[in-house]
Order: C-alpha cells, then sequence, then structure tokens
C-alpha cells in the first residue's frame, strides 16, 4: 500500500521532449488511469515510475520514498506488459513464483500465495503448463497473476487488454475491476481506450503530446472537459466542434447559419468574443427550432442510432438518439442541443471557458 | 514457359544432390572400401583384409595418444569459442556505443581462410618474428611453440577457437535479440540482477542456440581445423598438436598407408555420428524451444 508521487516529471531522447512536465498525486489505494492517444508518452511515463526509464527531470516518490536513481527491483513495484513478457521457458506456477523466490520468501508460502492468485484467476488447472500451451487470455491472467503474488507497492500496467479480442477484452476489463475493488492497491493503468479508462478508473489522467490535459473522476472529464482535445477524445461518437461567436450582450452563441443559442448563464465579460462551442451528440434532439441538417448516413447500433448530418455551411453534425432509427438518409430533419450542454472553448488555446 | 509441376522440385535439388554425390557419399564410400583392403607399395593391387584395417589403428598406442589430444583440443576450442562468442554477444546485445562497428569486426574472422588465419597468428606468436612471442621471450617466459608441445597445443587451440568465434558469436547475438525485451525487463522488476537474469532467463531461452552451436564446433573442430593447424604446427612438436583427422591425412597422403588412414577416417565419421545422435538424443530433451 503507498501513494505514487509525480513531480513536475520530464524524459527527453535527445531533442525530443517526450514528456513534458507532469504531476500527478496518485492516492494510496486510487486506480490512475494514464489515456491518451498512441505516442504521447504514456508508456514512457509507466516506465519511468517503474524504473525501465531514466528520469530527465522531475521527481517521482513511491510511498514517499523518491525513487529516482532505485533499480526496478528496489521499487516494489509490479508490472503487466502489452505483450504479457512472461517466461517463455518456465511453468506457469514459475513464472508467478519466480519474484517471490528471489525475495527469499518460504517455498510453503510461494505455494500459498500462488495457489492464492491462481484460484482467483482461475488458473489452477494450468500451473504446471508452459506459456506456449496458454490461450491469450490465459496468458493475460498469469500476467497478472505474476502481479498479484508479489503484493507490491504499486501496480502498473501499459495497456493490458489491447492483445486481446474485443469480447475477451470485455472480460478481463470487469475481471480487472472486479480485483482492483478486492486487492485495493495503487494501480497505474496506460490505455487508449476510453471504455477502459472510463470503467476502471477512479481517476483520470488525459495525455497529449508529453503533458497532461485534464486531470479528473471519469465523470468529470466527460462532464467538464478542460480542453477541446479532451473533449474530442472523450466520448463517442466525439463531440461536435462548431466555430462560434459569443453576441454582443453576453446572452447567447451565434453560430454559422444564423442560429442563436442561448447560454444557462449570461457572460457579459465575454460578449463579442469567437469560441469553439462543442456539443456532444447525446446532447441533441429533434426540435422544432435549431440546426437544419440534411442526413448523409444513418448508423444503427441497436439501443441507439448515430446519425451523420450535413449543416447548410458544410459542417457535420452529428446526433445519438435512443432507440432504433425513425429517420432515413436524405431526409432534414432539425435538431437543438440541450440547454445546459453548451461547452465553450477558448477559439486559439482550445481550454474550456469555465 | 512451364514446368512440368512434377518435375521442378527434382529439378531444382539435382545440383545440391550432386554436390553431396561427388563430394561426400562418393569419397565416403570409397574410404569405407579402402578400409577393409590391404593395397600393394605401387598402389596397383589390393586385398581385402576384412577388419585388419581397423584392427592395427585401434591397438597402436600412438593412436590413441592422438585420440587424447583430439579430446582435449575439440573440448577446448568449443568451450572457448562458445564461451567468448557468448560474452561478446551479450557485450553487443547490451546499448553499447559503436555496436555496429563492433558487430562488423567481430565477424570478420569468419571470411578469413585458415591458412591466411594461421599465417596471421604466426605472425604474432612466431619466437622469432612475432610480435608477442618476441615480446614473452624478452619478459625471460621461454616460449617457443615449435620445440614445447603444451605451447603449441595451447596455440592451434587459441587460433581454432578465434576463427569459430566469429561464427558462434552471430548466432549467439541472433538469439539474444530474438529475447523479448520486456521479458528481461519483467525479470528485473521482479527482482533479479544482471547476474541472474542471464544465469535464468538469457541461459536457458539461448539453449536451443547453444546446443546448435555445440553440435557445429565439435564437428569443426573435430574435421575443419585441418588447415589451422597443417599451416601453424604439421602436428608437432613430435605429435603434440596432432589431431585425427591431421593424422587421417598423415598416414594416408605423406605416409602412404591408405588402408589404414581410411580406416580411421570411418573411424572418425563414427564417432562424428554418434556425437551428434547423442547430442541430439539427451541434450534435445532438455532444451526449450521458446
Ligand atoms: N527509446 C526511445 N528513443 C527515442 N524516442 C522514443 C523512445 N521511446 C519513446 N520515444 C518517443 O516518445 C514518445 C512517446 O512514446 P510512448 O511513451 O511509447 O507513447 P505511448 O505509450 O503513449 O504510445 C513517442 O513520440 C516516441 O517516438
Ligand atoms: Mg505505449
Amino acid at each position: 500500500m503507498a501513494t505514487v508521487e509525480i513531480r513536475d516529471v520530464r524524459k527527453s531522447y535527445g531533442p525530443v521532449d517526450a514528456i513534458k512536465g507532469i504531476d500527478i498525486a496518485i492516492r494510496d489505494g486510487e486506480f490512475l488511469v494514464l489515456l491518451g492517444p498512441s505516442g504521447c508518452g504514456k508508456s514512457t511515463l509507466l516506465r519511468m515510475v517503474a524504473g525501465l526509464e531514466g528520469i530527465t527531470g522531475g521527481e517521482i516518490a513511491i510511498g514517499g520514498r523518491v525513487v529516482n536513481t532505485l533499480e526496478p527491483k528496489d521499487r516494489d513495484i509490479a508490472m503487466v506488459f502489452q505483450n504479457y513478457a512472461l517466461y517463455p521457458h518456465m511453468t506457469v506456477f514459475d513464472n508467478m513464483a519466480y519474484g517471490l523466490k528471489i525475495r527469499g520468501i518460504p517455498k510453503a508460502e510461494i505455494r500459498a500465495r500462488v495457489d492464492k492468485a491462481a484460484e482467483i484467476l482461475e488458473l489452477g488447472r494450468f500451473l504446471d503448463r508452459r506459456p506456449s500451451q496458454l490461450s491469450g487470455g490465459q496468458r493475460q491472467r498469469v500476467a497478472m497473476g505474476r502481479a498479484i503474488v508479489r503484493e507490491p507497492a504499486a501496480f502498473l500496467f501499459d495497456e493490458p487488454l489491447s492483445n486481446l479480442d474485443a469480447k475477451l477484452r470485455t472480460q478481463m476489463r470487469v475481471e480487472i475491476k472486479r480485483l482492483q475493488d478486492r486487492l485495493r492497491i495503487t494501480s497505474l493503468y496506460v490505455t487508449h481506450d476510453q471504455v477502459e479508462a472510463m470503467t476502471l478508473a477512479d481517476r483520470i489522467l488525459v495525455m497529449n503530446h508529453g503533458v497532461a490535459e485534464q486531470i479528473g473522476t471519469p465523470l468529470e472529464v466527460y462532464q467538464r472537459p478542460a480542453s477541446l482535445f479532451v473533449a474530442g477524445f472523450i466520448g463517442s461518437p466525439p463531440m461536435n466542434v462548431l466555430d462560434g461567436r459569443i453576441d454582443d450582450r453576453g446572452e447567447a452563441v451565434l453560430v454559422p447559419g444564423g442560429q442563436r443559442l442561448p447560454l444557462p448563464q449570461p457572460r457579459p465579460t465575454d460578449a463579442g468574443r469567437p469560441v469553439k462551442l462543442g456539443i456532444r451528440p447525446e446532447h441533441m434532439a429533434v426540435a422544432a427550432e435549431g440546426f437544419s441538417i440534411e442526413i448523409e448516413l444513418v448508423e444503427a447500433l441497436g439501443a441507439d442510432t448515430v446519425v451523420y448530418g450535413r449543416l447548410p455551411d458544410g459542417e457535420t453534425l452529428l446526433v445519438r438518439m435512443a432507440g432504433i432509427p425513425t429517420v432515413r438518409e436524405r431526409d432534414r430533419m432539425t435538431v437543438a442541443p440541450q440547454a445546459d450542454a453548451l461547452h465553450l472553448f477558448d477559439a486559439v488555446s482550445g481550454r474550456r471557458m469555465e | 514457359m512451364t514446368f512440368d509441376s512434377r518435375l521442378l522440385p527434382y529439378l531444382l535439388l539435382a545440383p545440391q544432390v550432386a554436390v553431396t554425390l561427388v563430394f561426400f557419399i562418393w569419397p565416403a564410400a570409397q574410404a569405407v572400401w579402402q578400409s577393409v583392403h590391404l593395397q600393394d607399395a605401387f598402389g596397383i593391387r589390393s586385398e581385402f583384409v576384412w577388419f585388419e584395417n581397423f584392427e592395427h589403428v585401434l591397438t597402436d598406442p600412438n593412436y590413441l595418444d592422438t585420440l587424447k589430444v583430439t579430446v582435449v583440443f575439440s573440448v577446448a576450442v568449443t568451450v572457448l569459442s562458445m564461451g567468448t562468442a557468448l560474452l561478446l554477444a551479450v557485450l553487443a546485445d547490451s546499448k553499447i556505443k559503436g555496436a555496429r562497428a563492433y558487430k562488423t569486426l567481430l565477424i570478420w574472422p569468419y571470411a578469413l581462410a585458415p591458412a591466411v588465419a594461421a599465417v596471421l597468428w604466426m605472425f604474432i606468436f612466431n619466437p622469432d618474428i612475432g610480435s608477442f612471442g618476441r615480446a614473452l621471450r624478452a619478459l625471460g617466459y621461454d616460449w617457443d611453440y615449435r620445440l614445447n608441445g603444451g605451447q603449441a597445443l595451447w596455440m592451434v587451440i587459441m587460433a581454432a577457437s578465434w576463427k569459430q568465434v566469429a561464427y558462434n558469436f552471430i548466432f549467439f547475438l541472433a538469439g539474444l535479440q530474438a529475447i523479448p525485451r520486456s521479458v528481461m525487463e519483467a525479470a528485473s522488476i521482479d527482482g533479479a540482477g544482471p547476474v541472474r537474469r542471464f544465469l535464468t532467463i538469457t541461459f536457458p531461452l539461448l539453449s536451443p542456440t547453444t546446443f546448435f552451436l555445440l553440435v557445429v564446433d565439435m564437428v569443426y573442430a573435430f574435421f575443419e581445423t585441418f588447415g589451422t593447424i597443417h599451416a601453424l604446427t604439421q602436428g608437432g612438436p613430435g605429435k603434440a598438436t596432432e589431431t585425427l583427422i591431421f593424422r587421417v591425412y598423415h598416414d594416408g597422403v605423406v605416409n602412404n598407408d591408405l588402408g589404414g588412414s581410411s580406416a580411421q577416417s570411418v573411424i572418425l565419421m563414427v564417432i562424428v555420428i554418434a556425437l551428434t545422435a547423442v547430442q541430439f538424443r539427451f541434450i534435445e530433451r532438455k532444451v526449450h524451444y521458446a
């Protein structure tokens, strides 16, 4: 049990700055998800915590102890790799027992811990097998088991589910959630999958180009995205973003095509300011007045329907409606956002306007 | 243009089969034939003598000495060349500066003809003109491999190993690079230091490579070191560096004892086949083909 503190941590590969100063204090037992597109620096940050990558600047502390110069083995962490990284020449039992043997834990206790982990992960029948004799999902469990038996101060996961097919991924996601509720070990979990992030995280750190765009609970990140980047990355289908301008009295947003969307609260100080207006597709509904769109594509997903519409000025507008489709392609329809569902972002910086 | 599809595989195999027939099967068959015949001094008449040639060879105390030299030589060459190659490969595999140039340099010796390599060694170890040889003598060490059998054996072992290091190195390096980095990282997170990682992860995962090289190096030491020994010591001084293969040549070509020489060849062939078979049967079981 431990906290993990990351203080202004930086990483450069030669002239390339992969991590540009990240600050986050992970609480004891908290499950923090690092979410971001491929190449944004998630693995680099995780590997710095693990000690597999040197730290260019800043400080990392695990359980209150600064670990910058400590070897991975002295950091009391366990890691689950994307490709599982099992020891191919060892049985499942030996894979899980390896770290315990090295730490000089008595044989009987190793047996007990491995058996317990095997029971939790339903690996009991496979303890004598080699990794090559297991399915992808089973290997994934062994990798989890190897981390669990160590009872470390913190778990590190680097996209542990991304090599599994969709169905298994969902299953394992639920299983990780259950494990976490049971073990409550401080965890850093890297993924580019927003569903994993939303379902597993206590808090999400949304990363882009080596900086933290936002840190918050899944709902905060969804309801109050701190930037256009976060708004576009979280939510599926992604948020609609339109160019707009706050009217001269600061009471509404004007969008091209002449629409005037009243603001929930007036913003007199922002009167006349150009903005980016974000509206989630699920916050649009058919209305008497609003955006008039020509329907280009209708995606029926079963439980709901996504409509791709075109605005008069050529912009695409997505609308998500509950249930099966009631409209057809090439129909026209009028939709309007819910009044309290407008997100305003600075037109230049892309930051949220509070 | 189309080929008869049944004929094509045979056509493609034909050159390989022809080479094998002409350069291996035919001489091997001849050796077997010769080994059970006795030729007169002029090479005109020969007489079938059953296993007499073998009897002569195997009861000759000199031959047993040669066998001893061969065992020492082969084991030393195998261990030395594999050990050195593994060490160098581990170093090359870890992130060092100039690794590419280093790898190229290490591979060069393999391209060298044995005789050329031997001449190079002579330039180093010759007591009169060799740099290292003269340095040793200047330090007061009585270095002369032309007189001292132990020194001569040591030198041919060095020379033969040196040439094989390059070959072993390439395979070990490929083997090392096939081990996923994350597996080593997982081990270091699990608490293993560099030595333990090598012993419990790297080495077991390299065992298919090690096993393969063990067979190749034994065969190399038995058969392919002839050129090196011939150029450096001609089997001497005395018979200190005479290995089985060198003796085959010496008895057959120099002493013109074709029957005895052929019997030795056959024995040599049987030894190598047996060695390979034993290695495959008993070592392969413990090898992890990951
Ligand atoms: N060893 C390295 N040398 C140079 N650049 C690297 C190295 N490792 C990662 N990078 C760069 O750092 C950035 C972040 O990489 P990474 O942390 O792997 O991203 P992610 O895990 O988010 O996909 C990338 O632009 C990548 O090219
Ligand atoms: Mg990554």
